[in-house]
Protein backbone atom coordinates (compact mmCIF):
# COMPACT_ATOMS: atom_id res chain seq x y z
CA UNK A 1 0.00 0.00 0.00
CA UNK A 2 1.16 3.49 -0.74
CA UNK A 3 2.52 4.92 2.52
CA UNK A 4 1.23 8.37 1.49
CA UNK A 5 -2.38 7.21 1.39
CA UNK A 6 -3.35 7.78 5.05
CA UNK A 7 -1.89 11.30 4.76
CA UNK A 8 -4.22 12.41 2.00
CA UNK A 9 -7.25 13.25 4.20
CA UNK A 10 -4.94 15.24 6.52
CA UNK A 11 -3.50 17.15 3.59
CA UNK A 12 -6.97 17.92 2.27
CA UNK A 13 -8.11 19.09 5.70
CA UNK A 14 -5.10 21.37 6.05
CA UNK A 15 -5.94 22.89 2.68
CA UNK A 16 -9.46 23.64 3.89
CA UNK A 17 -8.09 25.26 7.06
CA UNK A 18 -5.57 27.30 5.10
CA UNK A 19 -8.30 28.53 2.77
CA UNK A 20 -10.48 29.74 5.68
CA UNK A 21 -10.90 33.52 5.76
CA UNK A 22 -8.39 35.49 7.83
CA UNK A 23 -9.67 36.91 11.11
CA UNK A 24 -8.47 40.35 9.96
CA UNK A 25 -11.95 41.26 8.76
CA UNK A 26 -13.28 40.92 12.31
CA UNK A 27 -10.82 43.32 13.89
CA UNK A 28 -11.56 46.04 11.34
CA UNK A 29 -15.32 45.95 11.80
CA UNK A 30 -15.42 48.44 14.62
CA UNK A 31 -14.66 51.33 12.25
CA UNK A 32 -17.49 52.81 10.25
CA UNK A 33 -17.16 54.59 6.93
CA UNK A 34 -19.75 56.44 4.85
CA UNK A 35 -18.87 54.47 1.71
CA UNK A 36 -17.54 51.02 0.90
CA UNK A 37 -14.76 52.62 -1.13
CA UNK A 38 -13.48 54.57 1.87
CA UNK A 39 -13.53 51.44 3.99
CA UNK A 40 -11.54 49.58 1.33
CA UNK A 41 -9.12 52.49 1.13
CA UNK A 42 -8.60 52.32 4.91
CA UNK A 43 -7.95 48.57 4.72
CA UNK A 44 -5.57 48.99 1.79
CA UNK A 45 -3.56 51.62 3.62
CA UNK A 46 -3.30 49.48 6.77
CA UNK A 47 -2.27 46.57 4.57
CA UNK A 48 0.83 48.49 3.49
CA UNK A 49 1.97 49.10 7.06
CA UNK A 50 3.81 46.69 9.30
CA UNK A 51 2.90 46.01 12.89
CA UNK A 52 5.94 46.34 15.16
CA UNK A 53 4.78 43.71 17.60
CA UNK A 54 3.96 40.86 15.20
CA UNK A 55 6.48 41.81 12.60
CA UNK A 56 5.22 39.58 9.84
CA UNK A 57 1.72 40.97 10.05
CA UNK A 58 0.32 44.16 8.61
CA UNK A 59 -1.51 46.69 10.72
CA UNK A 60 -4.69 45.43 9.06
CA UNK A 61 -4.15 41.83 10.17
CA UNK A 62 -2.43 42.06 13.52
CA UNK A 63 -4.33 41.40 16.71
CA UNK A 64 -1.58 42.92 18.87
CA UNK A 65 -2.71 45.54 21.35
CA UNK A 66 -0.57 48.18 19.68
CA UNK A 67 -2.07 47.35 16.29
CA UNK A 68 -5.55 48.01 17.69
CA UNK A 69 -4.38 51.38 19.01
CA UNK A 70 -2.64 52.31 15.78
CA UNK A 71 -5.66 51.35 13.69
CA UNK A 72 -7.75 53.66 15.86
CA UNK A 73 -5.11 56.37 15.46
CA UNK A 74 -5.00 55.96 11.67
CA UNK A 75 -8.82 56.04 11.60
CA UNK A 76 -8.83 59.32 13.54
CA UNK A 77 -6.21 60.87 11.28
CA UNK A 78 -8.13 59.87 8.16
CA UNK A 79 -11.39 61.13 9.63
CA UNK A 80 -9.78 64.53 10.18
CA UNK A 81 -9.39 64.75 6.39
CA UNK A 82 -5.69 64.01 6.09
CA UNK A 83 -4.30 62.03 3.17
CA UNK A 84 -2.39 58.75 3.06
CA UNK A 85 1.00 60.41 3.03
CA UNK A 86 0.18 62.25 6.24
CA UNK A 87 -0.86 58.98 7.90
CA UNK A 88 2.38 57.34 6.76
CA UNK A 89 4.44 60.33 7.93
CA UNK A 90 2.76 60.13 11.34
CA UNK A 91 3.81 56.50 11.76
CA UNK A 92 7.28 56.84 10.24
CA UNK A 93 8.06 59.80 12.51
CA UNK A 94 7.37 57.63 15.54
CA UNK A 95 8.34 54.12 14.52
CA UNK A 96 10.74 54.64 11.63
CA UNK A 97 10.87 53.29 8.08
CA UNK A 98 10.39 49.83 9.54
CA UNK A 99 6.60 50.29 9.44
CA UNK A 100 6.75 50.51 5.66
CA UNK A 101 6.65 47.27 3.74
CA UNK A 102 7.97 49.22 0.78
CA UNK A 103 11.11 50.99 1.97
CA UNK A 104 11.82 54.52 0.67
CA UNK A 105 14.66 55.02 -1.81
CA UNK A 106 17.52 56.67 0.09
CA UNK A 107 21.26 56.05 0.56
CA UNK A 108 20.75 53.47 3.30
CA UNK A 109 18.36 51.47 1.10
CA UNK A 110 20.23 51.78 -2.22
CA UNK A 111 21.58 48.26 -1.73
CA UNK A 112 18.06 46.83 -1.45
CA UNK A 113 16.70 48.77 -4.39
CA UNK A 114 19.63 48.64 -6.81
CA UNK A 115 21.59 45.60 -5.56
CA UNK A 116 19.64 43.09 -7.71
CA UNK A 117 20.24 45.19 -10.83
CA UNK A 118 23.96 45.39 -10.05
CA UNK A 119 24.06 41.60 -9.67
CA UNK A 120 22.14 41.22 -12.91
CA UNK A 121 24.60 43.51 -14.71
CA UNK A 122 27.56 41.53 -13.34
CA UNK A 123 25.92 38.27 -14.44
CA UNK A 124 25.24 39.70 -17.91
CA UNK A 125 28.83 40.87 -18.19
CA UNK A 126 30.17 37.44 -17.22
CA UNK A 127 27.82 35.78 -19.69
CA UNK A 128 28.90 38.04 -22.55
CA UNK A 129 32.54 37.38 -21.74
CA UNK A 130 32.04 33.62 -21.51
CA UNK A 131 30.20 33.51 -24.84
CA UNK A 132 32.84 35.72 -26.48
CA UNK A 133 35.63 33.50 -25.28
CA UNK A 134 33.93 30.40 -26.65
CA UNK A 135 33.60 32.00 -30.09
CA UNK A 136 37.29 32.82 -30.12
CA UNK A 137 38.27 29.18 -29.71
CA UNK A 138 39.87 28.25 -33.04
CA UNK A 139 40.61 24.92 -34.56
CA UNK A 140 43.88 23.76 -33.06
CA UNK A 141 46.84 23.75 -35.39
CA UNK A 142 47.99 20.30 -36.35
CA UNK A 143 50.87 19.11 -38.43
CA UNK A 144 50.50 17.54 -41.88
CA UNK A 145 51.21 14.10 -40.44
CA UNK A 146 48.55 14.51 -37.78
CA UNK A 147 46.11 15.72 -40.41
CA UNK A 148 46.74 12.61 -42.46
CA UNK A 149 46.16 10.36 -39.46
CA UNK A 150 43.01 12.23 -38.60
CA UNK A 151 41.68 11.83 -42.13
CA UNK A 152 42.51 8.15 -42.05
CA UNK A 153 40.76 7.65 -38.74
CA UNK A 154 37.71 9.57 -39.85
CA UNK A 155 37.76 7.84 -43.22
CA UNK A 156 37.97 4.41 -41.54
CA UNK A 157 35.14 5.29 -39.33
CA UNK A 158 32.98 6.39 -42.24
CA UNK A 159 33.87 3.20 -44.12
CA UNK A 160 32.91 1.02 -41.14
CA UNK A 161 29.65 2.84 -40.89
CA UNK A 162 28.82 1.96 -44.47
CA UNK A 163 29.73 -1.68 -44.01
CA UNK A 164 27.59 -2.06 -40.92
CA UNK B 1 47.04 33.41 -10.39
CA UNK B 2 44.14 33.43 -12.85
CA UNK B 3 44.11 29.63 -12.58
CA UNK B 4 43.11 29.92 -8.91
CA UNK B 5 40.74 32.83 -9.45
CA UNK B 6 37.86 30.61 -10.56
CA UNK B 7 38.10 28.84 -7.19
CA UNK B 8 38.90 31.89 -5.08
CA UNK B 9 36.02 34.08 -6.29
CA UNK B 10 33.23 31.62 -5.37
CA UNK B 11 35.03 30.89 -2.11
CA UNK B 12 35.18 34.62 -1.32
CA UNK B 13 31.47 35.04 -2.12
CA UNK B 14 30.67 32.05 0.07
CA UNK B 15 32.76 33.46 2.93
CA UNK B 16 30.98 36.82 2.60
CA UNK B 17 27.59 35.12 2.76
CA UNK B 18 28.63 33.10 5.79
CA UNK B 19 29.81 36.28 7.52
CA UNK B 20 26.55 38.11 6.72
CA UNK B 21 24.32 35.25 7.80
CA UNK B 22 26.37 34.67 10.93
CA UNK B 23 25.97 38.32 11.86
CA UNK B 24 22.24 37.93 11.25
CA UNK B 25 22.07 35.18 13.86
CA UNK B 26 23.05 37.58 16.62
CA UNK B 27 20.71 40.39 15.54
CA UNK B 28 17.34 40.68 17.22
CA UNK B 29 14.66 41.69 14.69
CA UNK B 30 12.48 42.77 17.62
CA UNK B 31 14.83 45.69 18.25
CA UNK B 32 13.83 48.40 15.80
CA UNK B 33 15.93 51.57 15.84
CA UNK B 34 13.91 54.59 16.89
CA UNK B 35 13.72 57.63 14.61
CA UNK B 36 13.29 59.73 17.76
CA UNK B 37 16.93 59.37 18.78
CA UNK B 38 18.57 62.77 18.25
CA UNK B 39 15.20 64.55 18.29
CA UNK B 40 13.52 66.54 21.05
CA UNK B 41 11.17 64.58 23.28
CA UNK B 42 7.55 64.64 22.12
CA UNK B 43 5.37 67.23 23.79
CA UNK B 44 2.88 65.78 26.24
CA UNK B 45 0.95 66.53 29.39
CA UNK B 46 -0.28 63.70 31.59
CA UNK B 47 -1.38 63.32 35.17
CA UNK B 48 1.03 61.97 37.72
CA UNK B 49 0.51 58.35 38.62
CA UNK B 50 0.48 59.06 42.35
CA UNK B 51 -1.72 62.13 42.09
CA UNK B 52 -4.32 62.69 39.32
CA UNK B 53 -4.55 66.35 40.30
CA UNK B 54 -0.93 67.09 39.37
CA UNK B 55 0.37 67.01 35.80
CA UNK B 56 3.75 66.13 34.38
CA UNK B 57 4.91 67.29 30.94
CA UNK B 58 7.85 67.39 28.56
CA UNK B 59 8.95 70.64 30.24
CA UNK B 60 9.90 68.65 33.35
CA UNK B 61 12.76 67.03 31.42
CA UNK B 62 14.62 70.23 30.58
CA UNK B 63 17.86 71.15 32.31
CA UNK B 64 19.01 67.73 33.47
CA UNK B 65 20.09 64.35 32.19
CA UNK B 66 17.35 61.83 32.89
CA UNK B 67 15.94 58.44 31.98
CA UNK B 68 12.38 57.76 30.95
CA UNK B 69 11.38 54.18 31.61
CA UNK B 70 8.23 52.83 29.99
CA UNK B 71 6.58 50.18 32.15
CA UNK B 72 3.34 48.55 33.14
CA UNK B 73 2.14 46.04 35.71
CA UNK B 74 0.99 43.67 32.94
CA UNK B 75 4.51 43.61 31.54
CA UNK B 76 6.41 40.57 32.76
CA UNK B 77 9.85 41.81 31.71
CA UNK B 78 9.21 45.05 33.61
CA UNK B 79 9.03 43.11 36.84
CA UNK B 80 12.34 41.46 36.02
CA UNK B 81 13.83 44.87 35.31
CA UNK B 82 12.40 46.64 38.35
CA UNK B 83 15.07 45.56 40.84
CA UNK B 84 17.76 46.98 38.53
CA UNK B 85 15.96 50.33 38.44
CA UNK B 86 15.63 50.38 42.24
CA UNK B 87 19.36 49.77 42.55
CA UNK B 88 20.15 52.45 39.99
CA UNK B 89 17.96 54.96 41.82
CA UNK B 90 19.85 54.23 45.04
CA UNK B 91 23.15 55.23 43.44
CA UNK B 92 21.66 58.63 42.59
CA UNK B 93 23.55 58.76 39.30
CA UNK B 94 20.58 59.77 37.17
CA UNK B 95 16.97 60.77 37.69
CA UNK B 96 14.54 58.11 36.52
CA UNK B 97 11.13 59.14 35.28
CA UNK B 98 8.47 56.60 34.47
CA UNK B 99 5.82 56.37 31.80
CA UNK B 100 3.19 54.03 33.14
CA UNK B 101 1.87 52.67 29.86
CA UNK B 102 -1.70 51.41 29.35
CA UNK B 103 -2.04 50.41 32.95
CA UNK B 104 -4.43 50.63 35.84
CA UNK B 105 -3.61 53.42 38.30
CA UNK B 106 -4.40 51.37 41.41
CA UNK B 107 -2.38 48.36 40.26
CA UNK B 108 0.58 50.52 39.32
CA UNK B 109 0.65 52.34 42.66
CA UNK B 110 0.39 49.05 44.52
CA UNK B 111 3.30 47.67 42.46
CA UNK B 112 5.48 50.63 43.45
CA UNK B 113 4.48 50.32 47.11
CA UNK B 114 5.36 46.64 47.10
CA UNK B 115 8.49 46.52 44.96
CA UNK B 116 9.95 49.94 45.74
CA UNK B 117 9.72 53.18 43.80
CA UNK B 118 12.81 54.14 41.81
CA UNK B 119 11.02 56.96 39.95
CA UNK B 120 11.25 60.69 40.53
CA UNK B 121 7.76 60.85 39.04
CA UNK B 122 5.52 58.76 36.86
CA UNK B 123 3.35 59.94 34.00
CA UNK B 124 0.11 57.98 33.77
CA UNK B 125 -0.64 57.13 30.13
CA UNK B 126 -3.77 55.03 30.46
CA UNK B 127 -4.78 54.92 26.78
CA UNK B 128 -1.24 54.74 25.39
CA UNK B 129 -1.60 57.84 23.21
CA UNK B 130 1.56 59.44 24.60
CA UNK B 131 3.26 56.07 24.23
CA UNK B 132 2.51 56.19 20.50
CA UNK B 133 4.13 59.64 20.26
CA UNK B 134 7.23 58.19 21.90
CA UNK B 135 7.21 55.28 19.45
CA UNK B 136 6.62 52.75 22.21
CA UNK B 137 5.83 49.29 20.86
CA UNK B 138 6.71 47.02 23.74
CA UNK B 139 7.45 47.70 27.37
CA UNK B 140 9.94 47.94 28.90
CA UNK B 141 11.72 50.64 26.96
CA UNK B 142 14.15 53.19 28.34
CA UNK B 143 15.09 56.56 26.84
CA UNK B 144 18.13 58.64 27.79
CA UNK B 145 17.35 62.36 27.62
CA UNK B 146 19.96 65.11 27.74
CA UNK B 147 19.79 68.59 29.30
CA UNK B 148 18.25 70.15 26.21
CA UNK B 149 15.48 67.58 26.23
CA UNK B 150 16.91 65.68 23.27
CA UNK B 151 16.56 61.88 23.20
CA UNK B 152 20.09 60.48 23.03
CA UNK B 153 19.46 56.76 23.24
CA UNK B 154 16.70 54.23 23.40
CA UNK B 155 17.07 50.83 24.98
CA UNK B 156 14.43 48.25 24.12
CA UNK B 157 13.89 45.41 26.57
CA UNK B 158 14.59 45.00 30.27
CA UNK B 159 17.61 46.71 31.79
CA UNK B 160 20.20 44.64 33.59
CA UNK B 161 23.22 45.65 35.65
CA UNK B 162 25.45 44.77 32.67
CA UNK B 163 23.42 46.92 30.29
CA UNK B 164 23.51 49.79 32.79
CA UNK B 165 27.28 49.57 33.13
CA UNK B 166 28.05 49.08 29.46
CA UNK B 167 25.38 51.06 27.65
CA UNK B 168 23.41 53.43 29.87
CA UNK B 169 25.72 54.85 32.53
CA UNK B 170 28.70 55.66 30.26
CA UNK B 171 26.39 57.75 28.06
CA UNK B 172 24.76 59.40 31.09
CA UNK B 173 28.22 60.34 32.40
CA UNK B 174 29.19 61.72 29.00
CA UNK B 175 26.03 63.80 28.73
CA UNK B 176 26.52 65.14 32.25
CA UNK B 177 30.10 66.27 31.66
Amino acid sequence: MNPMKPLIPILLLSLVIAAAPLPAAVTLESFTFPTKAEEQHFKDLLGQLRCLVCQNETLAESDADLAHDLRAEVYEIMKSGKNDQEVIDFLVKRYGDFVLYKPPVKPSTYLIWYGPFVLLAIAALLLVRAVGRQRQVQEPEISAEERKRLDRLLGDDAGKGKQG
Amino acid sequence: MTRYLRYLVPLAIFALLVALLFRGLSLDPKIVPSPLVGKPIPTFTLTRLDNPAVTISDADFKGKVSLLNVWATWCVSCRREHETLVQLAKTGQVEIYGLNYKDNREDANRWLAQLGNPYVANAFDSDGRVGIDWGVYGAPETFIIDREGIIRHKHIGPLTIEILNEEILPLVAKLKS
